[in-house]
């Protein structure tokens, strides 16, 4: 296989909502070399692929950035950073603007202020959102973008990263990318457990199922710091489809309701764990199941949301089209999704300080995969990626050049894997075995969302075979070492969330996950469960809460 | 979920497997586009957007309650005209503005 090395001043490893703005931002800060590596390409990947129709961070009139941290702070029964939720927050309108200067339809009212949706959220057409990024991204000559290049691997010695190893995703070639300064934005971790359609529909999920929790992964084995994982994000979408329900809810005011018509939601809160676990009780209370009711629609405003729904998840208007148009009334059933761990609405994700800088030097984490911060969504992914790029590029010139053995055993790793010529498993089959013990024993759909701390022990045991029997997998071409690849990173991401559900002894997002064991939220409980990796274990670290609007590493 | 590819409309210019975000979309023996496994495809509707031939469709498949509609997607300026086509043959289209953001 042909190796090339190429050497940046920061590297910006995916290619999405948050790597995009970060070399964007590098631009501005006129960065000399960037390198931008992406996985697919960057004009339509990851989350952002078919497009988004409202952004869900903005701090509109008559509200402050510590509204924000207040509002983010109730929704996760308090486990947030305060400190990474106001610095995203102070900057979630700048963003904004410069959104809109890129190109990005905004909707406006009568004196051309942002029409609001709630005091956070703003509508747009954001359908060409990623190809207005991309085209932004591709017009700056000091960044040069590698697309279908999947990172597998940190240059690290354990305490610093100067860079990355990836594989061509078509050609057979090895990437050694090197840079004082490496920002980590590969989004969050679906796949992880059994999605809630079989077969030919299995990725009819709502999360990107592109994102297989690679940043994560690469952090945990490199010895980084991750935290919160436990706090898994279960989304409540359109049954079938998966489609988002924020645009019928917000949007055109629908009711959650049960099979008898009742109105529910006040029993069960108004948190994003509460609508969930709402849906949930009223199942197991026989009133099952959930709608969302939308009524005395013109058709004017049927075809709004017709439109809204093509510009995000255009299943779901298929599905309308396919069940008839002679409706006044949109009533649409829901349920929730597989959980996957997503650090831009949880809080799972890299433990970072205020700056964004990883417990790795020289590693950054922006969107997705960093922790702490939940409720960033588009914008505040954005947010993060410019305060990371400000804080990779201070002292970068003092970070010297790393001598690291991985290319070496990337290399000799992928070539046994395309050397050999078949395997008695497929990568699908042990996908699948994957998805089945976390469902069943780490509190997937199929198990309530509930689990106990036997499952647990088993599903450890159960994933380190899989980890064992993964190595002897067979890659006939790139894409499918790929699928390889992908299928280990979750498998990593795997043990550390199961040792993150056994460390949090209590109940606190019950929308979430249930610990049969400790059904309750408890108030000592209010602290960070952090984990590291340590000679192939993991590693429980407690961590008081961060008060105020700075906090440090202690290395 | 899945995407069907005209085989006779499709010119084999690549485009759509350069941009899938799951890069799910090959070149068959004719150069022709062909996808993988299907069953991998999230109907993201992006190589949809980006095939210049219209060769691409979306359709639900029955395990979600699908009954053969097809939907296709035609650039035209900043519109988007969204075509369905259903089993009998008859259409219904949606003309989307990227100009006007969605109202709800
Ligand atoms: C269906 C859907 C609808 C949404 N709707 C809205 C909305 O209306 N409003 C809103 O504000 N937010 C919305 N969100 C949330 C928002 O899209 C995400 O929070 C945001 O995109 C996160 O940005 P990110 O950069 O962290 O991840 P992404 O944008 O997903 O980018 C991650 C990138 O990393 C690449 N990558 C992954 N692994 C590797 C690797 N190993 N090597 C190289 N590249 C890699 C991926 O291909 C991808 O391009 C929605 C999300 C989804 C899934
Ligand atoms: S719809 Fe999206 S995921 Fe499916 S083949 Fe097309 S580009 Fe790929
Ligand atoms: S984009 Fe369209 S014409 Fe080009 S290869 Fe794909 S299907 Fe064929």
């Amino acid at each position: 296989m042909k190796s090339i090395t190429l050497s940046a001043d920061i590297l910006i490893i995916g290619g999405g909502a948050a790597g995009c703005y970060a070399a964007l931002s590098a631009a501005r800060h006129r960065v000399g070399r960037v390198v931008l590596v992406e996985k697919a390409h960057i004009e339509r990947s990851g989350c952002l692929a078919a497009g988004v129709n409202a952004l869900n961070a903005y701090i509109g009139r008559g509200h402050t950035p510590e509204d924000y941290v207040e509002y983010a702070r109730k929704d996760a029964e308090g486990l947030i950073r305060p400190d990474l939720v106001l610095s995203m927050a102070r900057r979630l309108n700048e963003v904004v603007g410069n959104l809109e200067k890129l190109g990005l339809t905004i909707l406006k009212d009568s004196e051309g202020h942002y029409a609001e949706r709630g005091w956070r959220n703003i509508k747009i057409n954001g359908e060409n959102l990623k190809p207005l990024l991309a085209a932004a991204v591709r017009a700056e000559p000091a960044v040069t973008v590698l697309n279908h290049v999947n990172v597998v691997s940190y240059l690290s010695d354990g305490e610093r990263v100067a860079g990355a190893v990836g594989f061509g995703v078509r050609e057979p070639i090895q990437y050694v990318l090197k840079a004082p300064a490496v920002i980590c934005a590969t989004g969050g971790a679906a796949g992880i457990y059994r999605p809630n359609n079989p077969g030919s529909a299995r990725q009819a999920m709502w999360y990107c199922p592109f994102n297989s929790g690679s940043g994560y992964a690469q952090g945990i084995r490199a010895g980084a710091e991750m935290t919160t994982l436990e706090m898994r994000f279960v989304a409540l979408r359109c049954k079938d489809t998966i489609a988002p329900t924020g645009t019928l809810a917000q949007g055109a005011g629908a009711r959650q309701v049960n099979r008898l018509g009742e109105i529910y939601e006040e029993r069960y809160g108004f948190t994003t764990s509460g609508r969930i676990y709402g849906v949930r009780q009223e199942e197991l209370a026989g009133r099952g199941p959930s709608r969302l009711r939308a009524e005395n629609l013109s058709p004017g405003q049927i075809e709004d949301l017709y439109k809204a729904y093509l510009n995000m998840a255009p299943t779901q208007t298929l599905s309308w089209v396919e069940q008839g148009e002679d409706i006044s009334s949109l009533s649409v059933e829901i349920e929730g999704t597989e959980p996957y761990i997503i650090g831009g609405h949880t809080a799972g994700g890299y433990w970072v300080d205020t700056r964004r800088e990883t417990t790795l030097r020289g590693l950054f984490a922006a969107g997705d995969v960093a922790g702490g911060c939940p409720q960033k969504y588009v914008s505040g992914a954005m947010a993060e990626a410019e305060i990371a790029l400000e804080a990779a590029l201070d002292g970068a010139e003092l970070r010297p050049e790393l001598d690291s053995p991985e290319p070496a055993r990337c290399l000799a790793e992928a070539e046994k894997f395309l050397g050999r010529p078949a395997a008695l498993f497929t990568t699908g089959e042990l996908a699948e075995a994957l998805q089945k013990t976390m469902d069943e024993q780490a509190g997937g759909r199929g198990a309530g969302y509930s689990y106990q701390e036997a499952g647990l022990n088993q599903a450890e045991a159960r994933l380190d075979e899989l980890e064992d029997l993964s190595l002897g997998l067979a890659a006939a071409n790139m894409p499918e070492l790929m699928k390889i690849q992908e299928l280990r990173d979750r498998l990593t991401v795997a043990r550390s969330l199961v040792a993150h559900l056994k460390a949090r002894r209590e109940t606190r997002w019950p929308g979430f996950g249930l610990h049969l064991d400790y059904p309750r939220k408890e108030d000592t409980w209010l602290r960070y469960v952090n984990s590291r990796l340590k000679e192939g274990r993991v590693e429980i670290i407690f961590r008081d809460m961060v008060r105020g609007d700075k906090y440090e590493h202690q290395y | 979920m899945s995407i069907s590819i005209d085989q006779v409309a499709c010119t084999g210019c690549g485009r759509c497997g350069e941009i899938c975000p799951g890069s799910l979309i090959r070149a068959d023996r004719e150069g022709k586009a062909e996808i993988g496994q299907p069953a991998d495809c999230w109907s993201c509707t992006a190589c949809l957007k980006e095939c210049p031939a219209g060769a691409i469709a979306l359709y639900l498949p029955p395990v979600l309650g699908g009954s053969g509609t097809r939907l296709q997607v035609k650039q035209e300026g900043s519109l988007l005209h969204w075509r369905f086509t259903r089993p009998d043959g008859t259409l219904k289209t949606i003309t989307v503005d990227r100009q006007s953001a969605n109202r709800y």
